[in-house]
């Protein structure tokens, strides 16, 4: 038996490093077309105006930041629980030299101009090609690294975590089918309203399984190493995933409500969105009663503060979720700053602090240290991104309630009571909030970029050796 | 049999099969199994020597 044999850690070192790096990046856009909201002036240039560098924003937090810490630490615990190093780690690196490339051709063509229109899928063909390379490539990496393991189960997260790597190749392919006419531009396979369809199709299942499904194999690993006990209910971990297989693939029409879309279509998708409250509400008091009996902990580990939190966060926002799905509540919040805040309550709240609370965890692990550099530094990263998203969150909430009801408004006459520019201009005080609040979640980031490479700098890369097969421990 | 019939049809069994998952997984004989790989993360070693002696001098 090779007892010398390591995991391979040195893609996940490069993973979760680019991590924090991508999390500044994409953050810091976000703050700057907040501030452009609230002083129009800060478009400067074409390039640099609103309508490019939104697209810019969301492709960094997901793809780039999102992205970099499912890979990161997907290879991980794959290999940790499959008793076995990565299959390929060839392979493996060009994930992540393929991925950084993709995040870069993105920085630099969202910028230009260069766009298919279709929102969370912007990129143009050929940076599409070399998305799927390094999809395949993930998927041989990990599903061979779980062919290969030395233990009879496939861990829960691995499920998780599979399930995303087959769906997001699935989205990718069936959303992505374009006739290209130049090397930077090219128009959808689809018509009219198939198109719209396939593209909130994939766009609320890129939320289902890449913003969802594979922070849950996070939160399967994590949460439990951190408590230190095993999950609350395997069985129900079980039923959880197949639950969230079986109805998240229907929810996308409820981006549709009152368009062009079949009114029955609309109706699926509502149902649909409904019932996924009890498949998300499942999985996410399983991840938070994996505490019981050890909330004490909570009080002075910062990192399951992060993980606990981002799991509150996720309950709130799968519960606003499926209500803003129903066609009655979508008629006041559709296309205001309500969704917005529904948005970043998921994204900031649940799947940025579930991340950052798993960097956390690794990097000292990485670079063979105890703990991060500063164990206070993590808390008061923890109260200021706490604070930030509750600033972010609740702006938006009142600013898109308000915008509804401003919409909707009519005189006995049946005019409008206001022209859209009231609304607008009634806005502006929550936009500033919501800088501030972003703001904050930024100055978090820093925070964490400190501790990070303090902790590096003063460890070395540790590789640790492969687990003796789980019979040979008992 | 026309596609209606095919849809619900495959909606029928899509739902028969995910009872049958429910049932299968809180079955009693599943729960050793389950158990077993509920510790899976929990067969240790993640920390060089030094580091973890230094963690567990900080914890007793």
């Amino acid at each position: 038996m090779d007892n010398q044999a390591t995991y391979n850690y040195k893609v996940v070192r490069q993973f979760a490093v680019m991590t924090v790096i991508w999390g500044i990046v994409g953050m810091l856009v976000g703050v700057i077309i907040a501030a452009q909201l609230v002083w129009p002036e800060l478009n400067l240039h074409e390039f640099l105006g609103y309508g490019r560098l939104r697209p810019l924003h969301t492709n960094a937090v997901i793809f780039a930041f999102g992205g970099c810490a499912l890979f990161a630490t997907s290879y991980y615990v794959v290999q940790r629980t499959c008793h076995t190093p990565l299959f390929a780690p060839g392979l493996a690196g060009f994930t992540f030299w393929g991925w950084q490339l993709v995040i870069v051709l993105a920085a630099v063509t969202l910028p230009l101009g260069m766009t298919s229109g279709k929102e969370y899928a912007e990129l143009e063909w050929p940076i599409d090609i070399l998305i799927t390379l390094v999809w395949v490539s993930y998927a041989v990496v990990f599903f061979g690294t779980i062919m290969k393991r030395k233990v009879p189960h496939i861990y829960v997260a691995n499920w998780f975590y599979g399930g995303f790597i087959l769906t997001v190749a699935l989205l990718h392919l069936v959303n992505s089918c374009e006739i290209p006419v130049s090397l930077t531009k090219s128009y959808s396979c689809y018509p009219g309203v198939q198109d719209a369809m396939i593209q909130w199709w994939y766009g609320h299942n890129a939320v289902g399984f890449f913003l969802t499904a594979g922070f849950l194999g996070m939160m399967y690993y994590f949460v439990p190493k951190q408590a230190e006990r095993p999950v609350y209910s395997y069985r129900l971990s079980v039923v959880h995933f197949w639950a969230l297989i079986f109805t998240y693939m229907w929810a996308g029409p409820h981006h549709l409500h009152y368009t062009a879309l079949p009114d029955w279509a609309q109706s699926v998708g509502m149902i649909f969105s409904l019932i996924l409250l009890a498949p998300s509400w499942g999985g996410m008091i399983n991840g938070i009663m994996t505490m019981s009996g050890a909330w004490h902990k909570l009080r002075d580990d910062p990192i399951l503060k992060f993980l606990i939190t981002s799991l509150s966060f996720y309950g709130m926002s799968t519960f606003e979720g499926p209500m803003m799905s129903i066609k009655t509540v979508n008629a006041l919040s559709h296309y205001t700053d309500w969704t917005v805040g529904h948005v970043h309550s998921g994204a900031l709240g649940w799947v940025a602090m579930i991340s950052i609370g798993c960097i956390y965890y690794l990097i000292p692990r990485l670079f063979g240290k105890a703990q991060m550099h500063s164990v206070k530094l993590i808390t008061a990263h923890f109260w200021i991104a706490t604070i930030g998203v509750v600033l972010y969150i609740a702006a938006m909430w009142i600013a898109g309630v308000m915008q509804g009801l401003m919409w909707r408004a009519t005189n006995p006459d049946g005019t409008l009571t206001y022209a859209f520019v009231e609304s607008v201009k009634s806005t502006y005080p929550f936009w500033t909030i919501r800088l501030l609040g972003g703001l904050m979640f930024l100055g978090g980031m820093l925070l964490m970029a400190w501790n990070v490479f303090k902790t590096i700098a003063g460890g070395k890369a540790y590789d640790a050796p492969v687990l003796a097969p789980a019979g040979h421990h008992a | 049999m026309d596609i209606i019939d095919l849809r619900s049809i495959m909606t029928v069994l899509a739902f028969a099969t995910f009872a049958g998952i429910v049932v299968w997984a809180y079955s009693g004989r599943r729960r050793a199994a389950f158990e077993e790989a509920a510790n899976l993360p929990f067969t240790e070693d993640e920390l060089p020597g030094e580091a973890r002696q230094q963690k567990e001098g900080k914890a007793s």
